[in-house]
C-alpha cells in the first residue's frame, strides 16, 4: 500500500508545511443570473488557523462560504477536505465532513431552550429525549471550549452575543472541525466582540479551523492569521502572518483604489437649535419604548445616536418624523411644535427623513427615480413631470447616481445608488428648504466606495448648516461622524459625550447598559 | 331537577368530545408544522359519508373507520399539495377544501339519504364499574374510540414535548429556516404532518358518523364541529393535554341546549345556547388573525406562512 495523502492528513498538523489544508477550494466558479459571483477562487484554511475572507458587500465572500458549507454547489472547481476531494450536496453533507456555518442571522428557535436548539437536527439522538441528560451534555461541550452558556435558558431571553455563542456551541456539538463565521461581529457591541475573539482563540487552540468573513478592517487585522481579499468575485490579494496586515493595504485591495477611511470633522460653528425634544416618552401596547428623552440638535451640527438595534432608535426617528405620536413630551422643529400634527406638518417645517428601510419606507421600488422625487415635491392634482425632470437629471449628476436617467426604476438600483437617490431627494428639499435631516443607518449594506460617498454627502449637508440626527447601529460610523454622541439603551439616553473625545470603550459599555457612573 | 338527565348530559359531553379531540388533534399536528388547514369541516363530512357507505356496503364498522380515516388523509393531501408544494395562500386553499369537501360529501351521500347504519359502535362495558353512580356512565360506558382519542392525545403530548421528531416538528412550525439549515426537509415534515392530521380528522369524522349520528343528515351531520375544533386548538394553546379538557367543555356546551330542553328550562332561548360554541369559534379566529394575540397564545410562529429558502 502506498503512502497516500490521506494518511499524511492524519498526521500532527503542526508538522510545518507538510500538513494539508483542513479545507480548500480550488478554482471555484459560481454564476448567478447576470453575475459572476466567484471567478476561479482559490482558498484554504489550515487546522488551528483563522483565515479571513475580506471583501465588500457583493464581493462574493458569502457565496464562497455558502459553497464551502454545502448550501450552494460550484459551477466548476472543487472543494477538498484534508487533501481529499469532496462533494457537498447540502449543509447536512457539510456537517458530515465537520464543516459548520454560523449564519449572520441566527438559525435558532426562540421558544426553545439553549439545549433544545443545540441538539435540533443532530443525527445521533435517541428517539426519546431526556432533558436533564441533554442539558448536561450540552453544558459539557460548551465548557470544554470555555463558552459559558446556560443550557436550560430560553433562547428568546438571551442577548445577541449569547445567542451567537449558542450557535457556536451547536456547531461544536455537531462535531464541527471547521467553523465559518459569517460577519459575526455585525450584531455585537464591542465588549461582546472581545469575548467572541477569546472564544475564537480557544477554538483554534483546540485545533479547529476558523473561516472569518468580514468587511471590517480593524477587526480583521486583529483576529486573522491570514487574510484573503475578494473583489468582484476574484481574489485580489493574500496577506499572511498575524499583525502583518496593514489596514490601508487591505482597504486598497478591497476597493481597488486608495480610500480615506476617517472623515475629518471640520471645525465649524453651530447655530440655533433646530430640533428640540423635551421629555419624550412613548409606549406601545403598554410597553415603554422611549422614556424621558430630551436633547437638541443645532444648525450645522451632527448628533449621533448610538445603540444596539431594538433599543428604541426606530421609534425615536418615527416620532420625530411625525409618524408616531408620543405618549408624553414634545418635539419641536425650528421652534414650532410638531407633536401630534403628522408627517406633512413636520416636512413643511423643514424635516427630511431617510428611514432605515430604504426600499420599503424610503422609496417606492416599482416607481422611477423621477416619480419617487415627485413624492416630496408640491402636490397638485395633475402630476407635473416635465417641470421636475430637469431637477431629477441634475440630482443624478450631482449625487453621481449610476442610473439610465430619471426614468430608471428604483428597484433596479444597487443599494448604494438607491440610498443616494433617497439622500438626493431628502437633501434637496421639497415643500420647504431642508433644515433638519434625520438619517437611520445610512450606510448599512453599502460597499466601501458608496459608504465614503454617503458620508461625504452628510458632511456637506452639515457644512451647509443643516442640523443632522444620525441614528446608526454602526458604532464606528457614529464615532467618526458625530459632533455629539448620545447612547440609547432601553429607550433612555444613558450617556452623552462630545464626538471628538469619545472613547470606544465608554460608549460601548453604555450601549451594553453598563453605566460607568457610581460603580467603577 | 332530574339528576339522571345531568348524568347523561355529562356522559354525552365526553362522547361528543371524541370527534372534537380527534379533529382538533389533527389540526394541532398540522399547525405545529406551520400549516393552517381551515378545511377540517370539509374533511370531516367527506370522511363521515365514506365511512358510512363503506360500513353499509361491507357490514364492517372497522373497515368504515379505516376507509374514513384514509379519505381524511387523502383530502389533506390536496391541502398539502396546494399550500406546501405550490405555496398557495393557505387560508384560500383551506376554504376551498371546505367547499370541495362539503360538495363531495353531499354528492356521495345521495344514496345514503334516509338510511341508518345497521350496526353502530357500541359502548364498552366494565361490569360493576359501569354501574357506579355518576362515574360509571361518564367514565366506564364509553366506546373504544373515545378511550382511544384520549390516549392518542396523551401520546401526542409526549411525542411533541419529549421526543426527537416532536422537537423537529415544533421547530418547523416556529422557525422553518432553522430546520432547513440543519439539513432537514421542511416540505417533507409539513406534508407528513398535514397528512397525519388529515388521518386523525378523518377518524373523528368516521366516529361521528358510526357512533353518534348513525344517519346521514348532509352538512348537519357535523354541524360545524370542524370549525369548533379549529377554535379549540387556539384555546388549548396548541397543547394536546389542554385540548382534552377544552374538548369536554365544548362538548358540554354543545349538548347543553338538549339537556335544558329536557329539563324544561326555557328562560334561556335554546337558539342562543346553540350559538355559544360558534361564538367562541368566531372569537378564536379573530384572535388568530391578530399577530400580537397570536404570539401571546403560543401560536407556531410560521403558521400559515409558506416556506421559501431565501436566496442570496
Amino acid at each position: 500500500m502506498t503512502n497516500t495523502s490521506h494518511e499524511v492528513a492524519k498526521g500532527p498538523h503542526h508538522a510545518s508545511g507538510a500538513a494539508p489544508s483542513a479545507l480548500s477550494a480550488h478554482s471555484i466558479v459560481k454564476r448567478f443570473p447576470g453575475v459572476l459571483a466567484n471567478d476561479s477562487v482559490d482558498f484554504d484554511v489550515l487546522p488551528g488557523e483563522v483565515h479571513t475572507l475580506l471583501g465588500e458587500n457583493g464581493a462574493g465572500k458569502s457565496t464562497l462560504a455558502a459553497m464551502l458549507c454545502g448550501l450552494y454547489q460550484p459551477d466548476s472547481g472543487y472543494i477538498s477536505r484534508n487533501g481529499e476531494r469532496i462533494t457537498l450536496s447540502s449543509p447536512r453533507a457539510g456537517l458530515h465532513h465537520g464543516i459548520a456555518m454560523v449564519h449572520q442571522h441566527f438559525r435558532l428557535v426562540e421558544r426553545f431552550t439553549v439545549a433544545e436548539n443545540v441538539i435540533l437536527g443532530s443525527r445521533d439522538l435517541s428517539y426519546k429525549l431526556n432533558r436533564s441528560e441533554l442539558e448536561d451534555k450540552v453544558a459539557a461541550v460548551a465548557e470544554s471550549y470555555g463558552l459559558p452558556i446556560e443550557p436550560g435558558a430560553t433562547v428568546g431571553d438571551l442577548s445577541v452575543g449569547q445567542r451567537q455563542r449558542v450557535e457556536i456551541v451547536k456547531a461544536l456539538y455537531q462535531g464541527a472541525e471547521i467553523l465559518l463565521l459569517d460577519e459575526p461581529t455585525a450584531v455585537l457591541v464591542p465588549a461582546e466582540v472581545e469575548k467572541l475573539f477569546e472564544n475564537v482563540h480557544a477554538m483554534t487552540q483546540a485545533g479547529k479551523s476558523i473561516v472569518f468573513i468580514s468587511h471590517k478592517l480593524g477587526e480583521v487585522v486583529e483576529i486573522s492569521d491570514r487574510v484573503t481579499v475578494l473583489r468582484n468575485g476574484r481574489v485580489t490579494g493574500h496577506v499572511s502572518g498575524r499583525g502583518a496586515a496593514d489596514t490601508k493595504e487591505l482597504a486598497r485591495l478591497m476597493v481597488g483604489r486608495d480610500i480615506e477611511l476617517t472623515t475629518q470633522r471640520a471645525s465649524h460653528a453651530t447655530g440655533h437649535e433646530v430640533l428640540q425634544i423635551r421629555d419624550l416618552s412613548l409606549s406601545l401596547n403598554g410597553v415603554s419604548v422611549l422614556s424621558d428623552i430630551s436633547f437638541n440638535v443645532h444648525a450645522g451640527e451632527m448628533v449621533g445616536i448610538a445603540g444596539v438595534a431594538g433599543n428604541g432608535q426606530r421609534e425615536l426617528a418615527d416620532t420625530i418624523a411625525g409618524l408616531m405620536s408620543p405618549s408624553s413630551g414634545s418635539v419641536a422643529i425650528s421652534g414650532s411644535m410638531t407633536t401630534d400634527r403628522g408627517p406633512i406638518h413636520a416636512r413643511e417645517l423643514g424635516l427630511a427623513y431617510v428611514p432605515e428601510d430604504r426600499l420599503g419606507m424610503g422609496l417606492v421600488p416599482s416607481m422611477s427615480i423621477l416619480d419617487n422625487l415627485l413624492l416630496t415635491r408640491d402636490r397638485h392634482i395633475v402630476v407635473d413631470r416635465t417641470s421636475v425632470r430637469p431637477e431629477a437629471t441634475r440630482l443624478i449628476e450631482q449625487f453621481e447616481i449610476k442610473a439610465n436617467g430619471p426614468d430608471h426604476v428604483a428597484r433596479k438600483l444597487s443599494g448604494g445608488n438607491a440610498q443616494k437617490v433617497l439622500l438626493a431627494r431628502e437633501l434637496s428639499g421639497g415643500r420647504s428648504a431642508t433644515k433638519l435631516l434625520v438619517v437611520c443607518s445610512p450606510t448599512r449594506g453599502l460597499d466601501v466606495g458608496a459608504i465614503e460617498t454617503v458620508r461625504a454627502l452628510l458632511d456637506d449637508a452639515r457644512s451647509a448648516g443643516q442640523a443632522i440626527l444620525l441614528i446608526s447601529e454602526d458604532l464606528d460610523e457614529v464615532m467618526s461622524l458625530s459632533d455629539r454622541i448620545l447612547v440609547l439603551y432601553r429607550g433612555s439616553i444613558v450617556h452623552e459625550t462630545p464626538g471628538a473625545t469619545a472613547q470606544l470603550s465608554t460608549v460601548g459599555a453604555a450601549m451594553a447598559g453598563l453605566t460607568t457612573e457610581g460603580n467603577s | 331537577m332530574n339528576s339522571n338527565i345531568w348524568v347523561l348530559a355529562s356522559a354525552d359531553s365526553v362522547a361528543i368530545a371524541t370527534t372534537l379531540i380527534l379533529a382538533a388533534l389533527g389540526a394541532l399536528f398540522t399547525e405545529r408544522a406551520g400549516v393552517l388547514n381551515l378545511g377540517i369541516e370539509g374533511i370531516l363530512l367527506t370522511s363521515a359519508i365514506t365511512s358510512f357507505l363503506t360500513a353499509d356496503a361491507s357490514g364492517s364498522i372497522w373497515l368504515g373507520l379505516i376507509v374514513g380515516s384514509l379519505v381524511g388523509a387523502l383530502l389533506a393531501s390536496i391541502h398539502a399539495l396546494l399550500s406546501v408544494v405550490l405555496r398557495a395562500n393557505q387560508i384560500v386553499a383551506g376554504l376551498a377544501l371546505v367547499i370541495f369537501g362539503t360538495g363531495l360529501a353531499n354528492f356521495l351521500g345521495k344514496p345514503a339519504e334516509g338510511k341508518t347504519v345497521s350496526t353502530i359502535i357500541r359502548p364498552l362495558s366494565f361490569g360493576p364499574l359501569s354501574d357506579i353512580p355518576l362515574i360509571g356512565p361518564v367514565v366506564f360506558q364509553q366506546d373504544i374510540i373515545t378511550y382511544a382519542s384520549i390516549v392518542i392525545a396523551i401520546l401526542s403530548s409526549l411525542y411533541l414535548f419529549r421526543s426527537r421528531p416532536g422537537l423537529e416538528l415544533r421547530a418547523t412550525g416556529d422557525d422553518p429556516a432553522t430546520v432547513d439549515a440543519q439539513g432537514l426537509s421542511v416540505a417533507s415534515i409539513r406534508i407528513r404532518y398535514t397528512l397525519f392530521g388529515g388521518l386523525l380528522v378523518g377518524l373523528g369524522g368516521s366516529w361521528l358518523m358510526l357512533a353518534q349520528s348513525a344517519a346521514w343528515h348532509q352538512a348537519a351531520t357535523t354541524n360545524g364541529v370542524g370549525w369548533i375544533a379549529l377554535a379549540l386548538v387556539v384555546f388549548a394553546g396548541w397543547r394536546p393535554m389542554r385540548l382534552i379538557f377544552g374538548a369536554i367543555l365544548f362538548g358540554f356546551t354543545l349538548q347543553l341546549p338538549f339537556t335544558l330542553q329536557a329539563e324544561q328550562i326555557t328562560f334561556i332561548p335554546s337558539a342562543l345556547m346553540q350559538m355559544l360554541p360558534y361564538l367562541a369559534t368566531l372569537i378564536a379566529l379573530i384572535a388568530l388573525s391578530r399577530p400580537s394575540t397570536r404570539n401571546k397564545l403560543g401560536a407556531p410562529k410560521s403558521l400559515g406562512i409558506p416556506f421559501v429558502r431565501d436566496e442570496r
